[in-house]
């Protein structure tokens, strides 16, 4: 994809379009021969407006100055070609991240793209908004554009694409008509070895379980109203909901990583103050962030550093770190969380995502909390990860520990949770048990389009 | 943070570079540059800039900035100064009262600069700046604009004096300077504090990604104090040397310090972004800064060349630090 893109060259082969070979050497080039590229990771100017945003790079001019209305005339046209309404004079950072995706596909189309490459488009996109994303697809797909869809969401793939190819490792691996790849094909070749189920056994959380996560009342500065919720021991509570619902907000509250501005936490039974995240770590309480680079690692760090870097009073005397001890528990993590790395010293920057998500996890691992909150734990890795990952989740339960899990996969959310809490407007709405807990029962709370049961 | 071995490489280049430049320039300069007396001399010079980029090197690694130490050396010698004129003692006791007046003045000053970046989250280069113009003022105004000379002679050895000088005599050494024993001791101490210590590594995280630190419970703000604090306590040790070699507490001698000591920190392979560098860089840096000043001294370069050449050398040296990082160390 980064060659297509000119950011990186390609060392040998050859790329082909409309049948005729081409070098793409930089951005530009690939710009020029009409790619355009949506990444995961958006390229907007957050301060710009959405008309500016849509012309960067390629501003329409009148002598000297900027042609403003020339260019609020191109944007429009581009948005109304493909069908969508935005708030044009609004600076891109106050979009939702799906308006926010919009702008980088009209930006890409207002350059004249002919292939468009998307690159886990709907990560970050609500249900709803996925239906409109594929819309727009089709759209597009009528209109002549060629689209390459890279993506792990399996279940999309027969909505929308009509060859799919599986790349693992660096290398293509097969390439069939949609048609012709059934889902579980799809996941043997992409993990190299077949899963019986995506998603592993729950055992169930034996009757007599002792709270783990009691939480009465709970408010920060971004989550309002009060919240309840409790988690057992052995138990995962899934938090489901659109995106920015306020899942995220409520599980930062409890680990202070937002200070709570009121309401109690008991951790195993005892009562703890959480007043920033230290007082939460102390208490027991780990948080696994979504955002891994921006939140979870220290990318310049090695996987040592990283790894020890929540509970480095374990691994010093006297102020002073104990490198050997260090590199110990590094390696321990490397082997039993199966981190793909040359060793301990290395870069997490050079690791792949699903690597530095376990980097991640080994952090709050070697704490022994008794609660673990997940935001995201799988997102942007690939299906063996996502299964390792959730191997080690159960796991934890085997431990003792209770497990409070935020996911925008439905699929994932339902499949890995005893009890699922559904949040809409910063609140949770409806609690359901695993066996009440049907994809459309979910939606319906999470939209607010049915009366759901209030918590 | 980088790994041992990277640091290891960048400082064996570094001094790999140096040694072939030694080469180059004595030859130049007919031999009056590779004499034992002239590289001692070096030394000396460089104390004043190796210290006070040792505290620059914590704060640089924090991802922030400190403005404020040249204006620090010309404060606390000035308080220093008149301290050591009240006091009715002399000898040691002297010295490290005086020491303690000025380490109070600095690290107080460094808390100041620290307190508005830590709680309102303002730049630090803003905060940093207003101290470099405070403490100027402020250092002028207590010395009524003159050098405030020093009445005791306990400060003589430190500026002037010689250890080891029997000892060294036979290997044509004029022995090691005092002041060049402290730097030694401030760069070492600080290398392990820097290197080997918890605080040592929290200071790279907070660098490296700041609300990973912090959401990994690190006590951000007391880092981030802790780092100006020592940047002002440097200051104020760079600022008791500078009074004992000229035997008097001066309010102008620190101007430009301030970036010399970043230029030092720079050259040394620390990032101004943060998350990575090392005090052991940072004293190469500040070494090949005075062995260039020193050279082009020897050269009889006039002294405006000689800043053409300063710029030039770190632009080159920052350049070159980020092509390595390109390319090699992937």
């Amino acid at each position: 994809m980064k060659i297509l893109a000119g950011a990186t060259r390609a060392d040998e082969g050859r790329i082909e379009l409309d049948g005729n070979a081409v070098s793409i050497d930089g951005p530009r080039a690939a710009e020029a021969l009409g790619i355009g590229m949506i990444y995961q990771e958006f390229n907007l100017v957050p301060d710009l407006g959405v008309v500016e945003n849509i012309v960067l790079g390629h501003e329409p001019r009148r002598g000297l100055w900027l042609d403003r209305r020339e260019a609020s005339r191109r944007a429009a046209a581009v948005l109304h070609d493909l069908g969508i309404a935005l708030p044009l004079e609004l600076p891109a950072r106050r979009l939702s991240v799906a308006q926010q995706q919009m702008v980088e596909i009209a930006k890409a189309l207002a350059r004249k793209a002919r292939l468009l490459v998307m690159d886990e488009p709907t990560a970050a996109l609500t249900e709803r908004e996925i239906d409109a994303l594929f819309g727009l697809i089709a759209k597009l797909k009528a209109q002549g554009v060629a689209l390459i869809y890279i993506s792990h969401r399996l279940e999309e793939l027969p909505r929308i694409s009509d060859r799919v190819t599986v790349i693992r490792d660096g290398r293509t691996i097969e390439t069939r008509p949609t048609a012709q790849m059934p889902q579980a094909d799809l996941v043997r070749l992409m993990v190299g070895r077949s899963l019986a189920a995506q998603f592993p056994e729950l055992p169930a959380v034996p009757a007599d379980a002792p709270s783990a996560l009691r939480v009465r009342g709970l408010t920060s500065e971004r989550v309002r109203r009060g919240l309840d919720l409790e988690v057992r021991a052995g138990e995962i509570v899934g938090l489901a909901g659109l995106v920015g619902a306020g899942r995220t907000e409520i599980v930062r509250a409890i680990a202070g990583a937002d200070a709570p501005t009121a309401g109690s936490i008991e951790v195993a039974g005892k009562p703890v103050v959480v007043r920033g995240p230290h007082s939460a770590i102390e208490a027991g309480i780990a948080l696994i962030t979504e955002d891994r680079k921006a939140q979870g690692l220290v990318l310049g760090m090695s996987v040592r550093e990283n790894t020890t870097l929540a509970h480095l009073d374990a691994y010093a005397r006297a102020g002073f770190v104990d490198r050997r001890a260090e590199a110990a528990i590094a390696a321990r993590e490397i082997e039993e969380l199966r981190i793909r790395t040359p060793g301990s010293e290395q870069s997490v920057r050079n690791l792949s995502g699903g690597n530095q998500q376990k980097v991640v996890l080994a952090k709050w691992l070697i704490g022994a909390a008794k609660v673990y909150l997940f935001d995201e734990p799988t997102r942007g890795i690939d299906v063996g990860a996502k299964a390792e990952i959730y191997a080690l989740m159960l796991e934890l339960l085997a431990r003792g520990a209770g497990i409070v899990m935020v996911s925008s996969e439905l699929p994932e959310v339902l499949g890995m949770s005893h009890r699922v809490f559904v949040v809409r407007e910063g609140a949770i709405r409806a609690e359901f048990t695993r066996a009440e807990a049907t994809p459309d029962a979910v939606i319906a709370v999470a939209t607010g389009a049915g009366a759901g049961a209030a918590a | 943070m980088t790994s041992p071995r990277t640091l290891l490489l960048r400082t064996l280049g570094l001094v790999l570079g140096l040694a072939v430049l030694v080469v180059v320039i004595n030859v130049f300069a007919q031999g009056s540059f590779l004499t034992p007396g002239n590289l001692t001399n070096v030394l000396r010079q460089i104390t004043y800039n190796a210290i006070l980029a040792v505290g620059q090197t914590f704060v640089i690694i924090t991802a922030g900035i400190d403005l404020s130490v040249g204006s620090l050396i010309e404060l606390t010698g000035v308080v220093m100064a008149t301290f050591a004129n009240a006091m009715p003692f002399g000898g040691v006791g002297l010295i490290v009262a005086t020491l303690l007046v000025g380490l109070a003045v600095g690290c107080s000053a460094g808390l100041i600069n620290a307190l508005p970046v830590v709680k309102l989250n303002l730049p630090p280069f803003i905060t940093t700046l207003a101290m470099m113009l405070m403490a100027r003022g402020l250092a002028f105004k207590l010395a009524h604009g003159r050098p405030i000379p020093i009445n005791s002679n306990a400060f003589d050895g430190i500026g002037t004096g010689f250890l080891f000088e029997g000892l060294l005599k036979p290997l044509g050494l004029p022995g090691i300077p005092i002041a060049v024993l402290w730097m030694a001791v401030i760069v070492v101490v600080f290398a392990i504090v820097l290197t080997r210590t918890r605080f040592g590594r929290y200071v790279f995280a907070i660098g490296g990604n700041e609300e990973a630190a912090r959401l990994a419970g690190i006590n951000v703000g007391l880092v981030k104090t802790m780092v100006y604090v020592i940047s002002g306590g440097c200051a104020a040790v760079a600022g008791l040397l500078y009074m004992a070699r000229f035997s008097s507490g001066s309010p102008n001698t620190g101007i430009g310090s301030e970036l010399q000591s970043i230029a030092a920190v720079v050259v040394g392979g620390t990032s101004l972004m943060g998350g990575r560098g090392g005090i052991v860089g940072t004293f190469f840096g500040a070494l090949l800064i005075g062995l260039l000043n020193n050279v082009m001294n020897l050269l009889n370069i006039e002294s405006y060349t000689q800043e053409i050449a300063l710029g030039a050398v770190i632009l080159i040296a920052v350049i070159v630090d980020e092509l390595r990082k390109r390319y090699l160390t992937l």
